[in-house]
């Protein structure tokens, strides 16, 4: 052990107290132990420095020592005098004794930031909780008694955590990593994609996760904004504030549309500055922003950029961001309220001259002067310039042009030597609500400061026309957490291929009889444009036959009718159908006692039914589906709403073929996108299927089912009937989960065809 | 013969021309010409009816038409009594009687069958046959058909046929300017034209999102009544929501920018 020899005998204490000898920790402990006593009281410092010793042993060399001794008084910091030290000491035994102990540098490592974001021991708790419960689920086992692997997902997890506080709350986090966990668990590598942020599903659920006030669910208040306040409706493109903590992008307008942030929080202005708490909320934000924008392109000009300084444009920008600030509230005077709540509040004098170029706290305080009457600046000059600015805009909305000239007098008179200097002030001086401008400015040459974006070279790399449809992209609903996951299954739709119509008109003719009496309950079901209702006491018309015996009966003493007026009746049929079948593996299967296969005989009862309804006249499509794991969910086309049932109809109709799983779900939801076009009062979707919704990648049996049961609830909130026709004489035990009362169990498959269309017309009657 | 001064209309009506369709409309009666009247609810189509018949001293009657009209409640019919049988004069059949200006008001909404009954009024005939009661009804010299509609709202199902379409001269009405339309709230509630203009800000901001999730704009006649509230003390903000947003929507998404509208205009 090298003996070092500290000068306060203190010191000497607590190194040997920390009982150490790597080098590394030797080198750093007098820093780490000034910031420590700094924050921590006498006794805390024993507790801490016993940690330390005992994290200094537990054989993984120096790294998690360092990370404690370095982040621990932060920690403290943050939380105030007593931590969590217990806790964390606790967690990271948990994590010697599992095999997660390579886990351990990590998490002491995101202590401080988490701790910084947190501010609460009761929060620190919470994380320590999730971090331990991710570790104990996703830590391998075999036969269930030893853990044995390592998690996968545990250090990446670590890695992402300071992120992921700043993005999300700590419910938020909760819910991401038990996401993860629940999805990944019996899969390595994709649970670490997922915990390191890799995958788009992990994305996804952030974005779903995150506080404040997403873009995606604003969007229409916005546009109905921009369309009803101010008449200049465009598109509103979001760009992500998430993963770009360096660069933090600005708002700003183009030709393609205006780009403002993904998410705003709700702003909060401290107590001090403005008597008390005025809150902002995320859309206020937004519509701050976008009103902004709407200022510039309603009265700013461009100007010819390369006659000015930068520091010449900056001043214009600020200047002019006011002018259109000061002509948006005149126009709608509560923005005032918004504008000077976001806009921040430079401290006069904060910023010495001296030192520091103070050019953009200057035009910051000009900036709240202009838009804020009041203000509590009191230089002379400031004051000057804003009654100088004021006396422009109460002529009239002055110009882009007058208030750069008035810009440039400002900056030739306020000029400072620091102005140049390298070190800028830059606390208080970010608007964030303003865009970045560049529609200001035109270059006449190019300038080295601007990125050019339109390569001509790119244009003719445009990737080469798509064949195929893309896939949709649909939710799935898990039941154990009662979320959707997603964008979860991928489905492909596409023509059913065409086989030999003759197939389906000789079944139609098999079933000749059958036809001629479905063809008499038909007759009756067709609407009769207009029915006359007689025998009324109260009508629109007086039945002047029926009027004049009663008449007649009242005056020769007997008692009359009273119902002697009629009125009128329309009775319309509004109807848009959508069958939907199931062709899975388990069609191919012979029907007991019977040559055919399920298929034939749905082959034959689906062309009964269309012929029935084809003769209704009713819009009517037929879809099929199959599915191979989420990622290939077909969707077929047999018939669409607006063709006859023609040959080529019939000719898919005969090509039929069947094969893979049945993920319901997400045909159903595929196939109520379309039936919700339809602009029919009613809207059926018949599904026909011969087994419970499985698929291979889904082991869980109830899942899939609990998501056709979503399915059909979502149907029935758009409005759409869903009826299923279930060829399983084992169905009793599911179907009903999935479509409550709403479905018809066929036992007896050879006389399908005969009871999908009397069903059909049962419904809808 | 019906009494004819109780459809009279007596008070002059406060009516703020917007262009010159007084005289217009004016010359079209001198030569008895059928007026039809288009525009969006609550712009002064039916106003501005009822000032013409001040201005040119003719009695009015006004029909509602709604879908469960049918031509006898236009024409007229049979009652019974005690000895038999009378006949009652619809509104139609009074006014070519008495020589009225006979105003339907929304005839689309009427079915089309209904409205096919003033065909005859409507041309050079100028005669209504009642074919229950058997008799040919020759229109009095002062009689004049005008009808109104709102092409906004009508579906697919509700049109005026051509053929009724083409018997009829047309004015189309427009909400006014919102110069105009400051001056028509502050006339008619005598509210001060400030807040009148700022009433009217507010309408203009709906009116942008017809279409996008409205129906239709916030009508004058909204703004009146808004005016109205106001005038009585009600709190702007809340007489706004009360008479202007809360009427005409119920999506979420339009009440909370038209909200917005309403707080960032009145300070």
């Amino acid at each position: 052990m090298t003996k070092t020899e500290y000068q306060h005998p203190l010191m000497q204490a607590y190194w040997v107290q920390l009982d150490t000898r790597f080098a590394q920790v030797e080198e750093v402990f007098e820093d780490v132990m000034a910031e420590a006593l700094a924050v921590l009281s006498r006794e805390d410092i024993h507790h801490f420095l016993d940690a330390a010793r005992v994290i200094g042993k537990l054989g993984r060399g120096v790294e998690p020592m360092l990370a404690f001794l370095e982040e621990w008084p932060s920690v403290v910091k943050a939380l105030g005098e007593e931590a969590v030290l217990t806790d964390v000491m606790a967690f990271v035994m948990r994590m010697q004794k599992s095999p997660n102990g390579k886990a351990i540098t990590p998490f002491l490592q995101t202590l401080a930031p988490v701790a910084r974001k947190q501010h609460s021991r009761e929060q620190m708790r919470h994380y320590i909780e999730i971090a331990d419960d991710l570790m104990a689920r996703t830590t391998g086992s075999i036969h269930g008694h030893h853990t044995t692997f390592p998690s996968p997902g545990l250090p990446e997890f670590f890695q992402q955590a300071p992120f992921l506080f700043s993005q999300l709350s700590m419910g938020g986090v909760r819910n991401w990593v038990d996401y993860g966990v629940r999805n990944y668990r019996t899969h390595p590598e994709r649970q670490t994609d997922y915990f390191s942020l890799q995958s788009a599903d992990a994305r996804a659920v952030l974005q779903r996760e995150r506080h404040g006030t997403l873009f995606a669910d604003v969007e229409r208040k916005l546009d109905l904004y921009l369309r009803g306040l101010w008449r200049d409706p465009d598109q509103l493109v979001p760009y992500s504030t998430a993963f770009d903590e360096l660069r933090k992008p600005v708002p700003y307008y183009d030709r393609l549309g205006m780009r403002v942030p993904d998410v705003f929080d709700d702003f909060i202005l401290p107590l001090p500055l403005a008597g008390e708490g005025v809150k902002i909320s995320g859309l206020d934000r937004y519509r701050a922003v976008l009103a902004h924008m709407v200022g510039h392109r309603r009265w700013s000009r461009p100007m010819v950029a390369d006659n000015y300084s930068p520091f010449q444009r900056m001043a214009v920008e600020f200047f002019e961001d006011c002018r259109v600030e000061n002509l948006l509230i005149r126009e709608y005077p509560g923005l005032r309220r918004i504008f000077v709540a976001l806009h921040p509040k430079p401290v006069e004098g904060a910023c010495d001259p001296e030192t520091t170029s103070c050019l953009r706290h200057r035009l910051a305080m000009l900036s709240r002067a202009l838009i804020d009457p009041e203000h509590p600046y009191g230089d002379p000059q400031l004051l000057d310039f804003v009654r100088r600015f004021h006396d422009l805009l109460a002529k009239g909305e002055s110009s882009s042009r007058e208030i750069a000239d008035l810009a440039l007098h400002y900056v030739a008179r306020t000029r400072l030597q620091s102005d140049q200097f390298a070190k800028v002030w830059f606390d208080d001086t970010v608007i964030d609500y303003r865009d970045d401008n560049r529609h200001l400015w035109q270059y006449i040459e190019d300038s080295d400061d601007e990125e050019f974006f339109d390569d001509p070279d790119k244009k003719l790399k445009k990737e080469s026309e798509v064949q195929s449809l893309p896939p949709r992209h649909y939710p799935e609903w898990d039941y154990h957490s009662q979320t959707y996951r997603p964008d979860w299954v991928s489905l492909y739709e596409h023509l059913h291929p065409k086989g030999n119509p003759a197939d389906i008109d000789r079944l139609l003719q098999k079933h000749d009889a059958l036809a001629k009496r479905l063809k008499r309950i038909l007759d009756l079901l067709k609407p009769q444009d207009k029915v006359r209702i007689r025998y009324q006491e109260e009508g629109s018309e007086l039945d002047l036959d029926v009027a004049i015996r009663s008449l007649i009966d009242f005056k020769g003493g007997a008692n009359p009718d009273p119902r002697i007026n009629m009125s009128h009746k329309t009775s319309g049929r509004n109807l848009a159908v959508s069958l939907l079948l199931d062709l899975s593996e388990s069609l191919n299967e012979k029907v007991a006692g019977s040559e055919q296969t399920i298929l034939e005989l749905s082959q034959e009862a689906v062309s009964l039914l269309a012929w029935a309804i084809e003769r209704l006249g009713d819009p009517f499509a037929i879809g099929g589906f199959y599915s191979n794991t989420r990622h290939d969910v077909r969707f077929v086309h047999i018939k669409g709403y607006g063709e006859p049932f023609n040959d080529e109809v019939k000719s898919r109709m005969a090509a039929m073929q069947a094969g893979w799983s049945t993920r319901m779900g997400a045909a159903l939801r595929h196939a109520a996108h379309y039936l919700e076009a339809r602009p029919a009062d009613k809207k059926l979707l018949l599904v026909l299927t011969d087994g419970q919704p499985a698929d291979v990648d889904s082991p869980d049996e109830r899942l899939l089912i609990e998501d056709a049961r979503r399915a059909v609830k979502e149907l029935d909130q758009q409005g759409i009937f869903t009826y299923c026709i279930n060829l399983d004489p084992k169905a009793d035990e599911y179907v009903s989960d999935i479509f409550g009362h709403r479905y018809s169990v066929i036992d007896n498959i050879q006389r399908l065809p005969e009871r999908l269309p009397e069903l059909f017309m049962a419904l809808t009657k | 013969m019906t009494d004819k001064t109780q459809y009279k209309v007596h008070k002059e009506p406060y009516y703020q021309p917007q262009g010159n369709e007084v005289a217009l409309y004016e010359a079209a009666y001198r030569n008895r010409l059928p007026v039809m009247v288009k525009g969006p609810t609550g712009c002064g189509k039916s106003r501005f009816i009822e000032y013409m018949a001040w201005k040119l001293d003719k009695p009015l009657i006004t029909v509602a038409c709604n879908e469960d009209m049918t031509a006898s409640d236009l024409v007229g019919r049979y009652l019974l009594e005690a000895n038999g049988t009378r006949w009652l004069d619809g509104p139609l059949t009074t006014a070519a009687r008495i020589g009225a200006i006979c105003y339907l008001d929304e005839i689309v909404e009427a079915r089309q069958d209904t409205t096919v009954v003033i065909h005859p009024l409507t041309d050079h005939r100028r005669t209504l046959p009642l074919d229950k009661k058997g008799e040919l009804i020759e229109a009095h010299p002062d009689f004049q058909l005008v009808i109104s509609y709102n092409p906004g709202y009508q579906s697919l199902m509700k049109d005026l046929k051509q053929s009724t379409k083409q018997r009829f001269t047309g004015f189309d009405f427009d909400y006014p300017d919102a110069q105009l339309e400051t001056t028509i709230l502050a006339k008619e509630t005598g509210l001060d034209a400030a807040t009148a203009g700022k009433l009217v800000k507010i309408g203009q901001t709906a009116r942008n999102l017809k279409g996008h999730g409205l129906d239709e704009g916030i009508s004058t006649r909204l703004l009146v009544y808004a005016a109205t509230l106001i005038k009585d003390g009600v709190n702007p903000v809340e007489a706004c929501q009360m008479a202007l947003v809360r009427p005409i929507t119920d999506d979420a998404d339009i009440r909370e920018t038209l909200d917005h509208a309403i707080d960032v205009t009145f300070v």
